[in-house]
């Protein structure tokens, strides 16, 4: 059977009497949906090539557009979905692995929307955060175990790098290669006003960003990329990538297309090269071969700066978590089965790793049964889409949380999961200069200022209805949450009691 | 003075500033009536296009204007700064379109000449300006 053809997924719905032919449609999309045809003066579009990333609805002048999901489908199947067929009939025609970008957006159960928030009545007084103090900083790294003064009132016990952070909230590691230099900027720029880190990601940083060093999270990767003492010197702290939640297992593939001038610059690599992260450190085999990594960097950065270490969320990620607190990292990072990327394998994607609400319950809860949670901070990241799910992660012990794809959609992300194609028509992912300008970082650095301030609006708010009027009081605190709809065994991974109880 | 000016670095080339002119000054309620009946309103502001550059051009409302000077008719005069056509005076010699050094000045069926007033008959800021999506269009005081 030779016949390999896909009735499109989307089909473009033009208004006609709506329509003034502006041609807006045409010039903004970079999958070349859109068309003008003089002949007959209409305008024309190629459903099989849309990807429903909105860029024309957003655009048009007229709301003369909308895409809609096809109606036209295979003979219904529960076992067999439509989706699952068109893979196999497409895999059939190419012998090629599937490739998705974003996060996992498979129908698992989200256990962020299983989880109520307590609130105080009669017996406890709420706060109002407009009116009283409210404290959102925390800092992220090793405590003090005791703390002893001399007779001036000099702290005298050994203290640690930490991190400072305005708001509990940072953002991802996102390379310079998967995302533009727009994006970049728009993210340094925003952590900068706000107090916060954002992270280079493994694509190193670029020559224009070492001013944002002060806010900024250098990431030592597999690939090495990028890497070098004046870069590890630039950093606020310094992330060692051991795995990420949307592709746990695996490394990286860059493609040579997007390694042009300033990213094989930035990477240190010729031009045009895939920059190929490979899937495990070749000299990291056990957890005192990272000991010795994370003692590297610290002793290259005079012991300044606290190391992170980041890992995706996978079965045994409590032991593994036990074992990096031990092997000296200052922060562990949990990335879960949700969080986004810009190219992976989607049945990787989709089929591996664990949620990122159960890893962090279960990490926070060995680290404080081995008395060893106060050693090293726990940072999650993998799917926060709201300040609820802050208030919730910081409830089951989180120190504070990183944010990827929220991020991008205050940048005009529409999640049509296509970054692989590097086509991105809102200048996010790709490195076509056309399509990069789109992104002005006047305007994206603006739009992530407005986001994290109103989430931590939202955050104080949720706290003063407990009754709290720090961040670290709500930390671990698990009594201020309950599930619902939850199974014995999740209650108890979860550590939390159901509604009700 | 507040003047419309135009960073290269962010036009996208994408129109939709001439769009908004020419419906700004069709007098229409309604964007689709401006473009889809008989009539259509010649837009103030004209996208220049090249390989990797765009740029938007409309009058820049110049401290010393050719084109009122060259006016033989009266009909072009400076009001705080702002450029202005007397329609009911112009001729159509299109003396100030040769003398215009940005090609800022266009016609169209009619006799009388078109250009920027910087939409203050409007509120707001130009419509070229709020109808820009990458704000590489702006309506600001420069020294």
């Amino acid at each position: 059977m030779a016949i390999n053809y896909f009735y499109p997924d989307y089909e473009v719905v033009r208004n006609e009497k709506k329509c003034i032919k502006c041609k807006v449609c045409v010039r903004q999309c970079a999958n070349e949906v859109h068309t003008y045809d003089e002949e007959f003066d209409c305008m024309t579009a190629d459903d099989a090539s849309c990807v429903d990333c909105q860029r024309c609805v957003s655009l048009c002048p007229t709301r003369a557009l909308k895409i809609v999901e096809t109606d036209n489908i295979f003979k219904k199947n529960a076992n067999w979905s439509q989706a699952l067929i068109t893979d196999a009939y497409r895999q059939a025609g190419t012998g090629g692995v599937l490739l998705s970008s974003m996060g996992n957006p498979q129908p698992y159960p989200v256990y962020w929307d299983k989880m109520l928030i307590n609130a105080s009545q009669v017996t406890n007084p709420s706060i109002d955060p407009l009116r009283e103090p409210m404290e959102t900083q925390t800092f992220l790294g090793k405590k003090p175990r005791t703390i002893t003064f001399d007779k001036e009132g000099n702290i005298t016990s050994p203290t640690y790098p930490n991190l400072k952070l305005n708001i509990p909230i940072m953002f991802s590691a996102m390379s310079y290669g998967s995302i533009s230099k727009n994006a970049h900027e728009s993210l340094a720029r925003a952590a900068e006003q706000l107090g916060i880190y954002y992270n280079t990601g493994e694509g190193g940083l670029h020559q224009d960003f070492y001013k944002y060093g002060a806010n900024t999270i250098v990431q030592v990767a597999s690939g090495r990329f990028g890497v070098h003492k004046k870069y590890l010197e630039a950093g606020a702290a310094i992330e060692i990538k051991m795995g990420q939640g949307a592709k746990p297992g695996i490394g990286g593939h860059l493609p040579g297309t997007k390694v042009g001038e300033d990213v094989s610059r930035t990477r240190m690599i010729p031009r045009g090269t895939d920059a190929i992260s490979p899937a495990p450190h070749h000299d990291i085999y056990s957890i005192e071969d990272l000991r010795q990594l994370i003692y590297s960097l610290k002793e290259a950065t005079d012991y300044k700066k606290p190391v992170i270490v980041k890992i995706a969320a996978v079965h045994n990620v409590a032991a593994i978590a036990s074992g990096i607190a031990r092997s000296g990292a200052d922060i562990i990072a949990i990335d879960g089965y949700r969080g986004g990327t810009g190219a992976a394998p989607t049945r990787i994607r989709d089929n591996v790793g664990i949620p990122i609400e159960l890893a962090l319950a279960a990490v926070d809860q060995r680290l404080r049964d081995e008395g060893i949670r106060n050693d090293v901070s726990v940072v999650i990241g993998g799917s926060v889409r709201s300040s609820a799910d802050i208030v919730k992660a910081i409830a089951l012990g989180a120190d504070a949380v990183y944010i990827g794809s929220a991020a991008l959609l205050a940048l005009g992300c529409h999640l049509c999961r296509s970054c692989h194609g590097a086509k991105c028509n809102w200048g996010i992912a790709t490195q076509r200069p056309d399509l990069v300008k789109r992104l002005n970082p006047e305007i994206g650095y603006k739009r992530l200022v407005n986001l994290v301030h109103a989430w931590d609006h939202e955050v104080k708010e949720m706290m003063g209805g407990m009754g709290i009027n720090s961040i670290e009081s709500l930390r671990g605190n698990r009594l201020m949450l309950r599930g619902i709809g939850l199974t014995e065994k999740e209650l108890e991974i979860l550590g939390i009691s159901h509604a009700g109880e | 003075m507040k003047r419309v000016y135009v960073n290269e670095d962010w036009c996208l080339g994408c129109h939709l500033c001439e769009y908004h002119c020419s419906f700004a000054n069709s007098g229409k309620s309604d964007m689709v009536k401006a473009f889809n009946g008989n009539t259509k309103t010649t837009p103030r502001i004209v996208i220049e296009e090249g390989d990797d550059i765009n740029f938007a051009v409309q009058c820049r409302h110049c401290d010393e204007p050719l084109c009122v000077k060259g006016c033989i008719a009266g009909a072009l005069t400076v009001t705080d700064g702002v450029i202005t056509i007397d329609d009911t005076r112009c001729v159509g010699c299109y003396t100030c379109v040769l003398s215009c050094p940005f090609g800022c000045i266009v016609t169209d069926n009619e006799k009388v000449i078109k250009k920027c007033d910087l939409c203050i008959s409007r509120t707001g800021e130009p419509a070229c300006v709020k109808g820009c999506p990458n704000a590489a269009i702006v309506f600001e005081e420069r020294g």
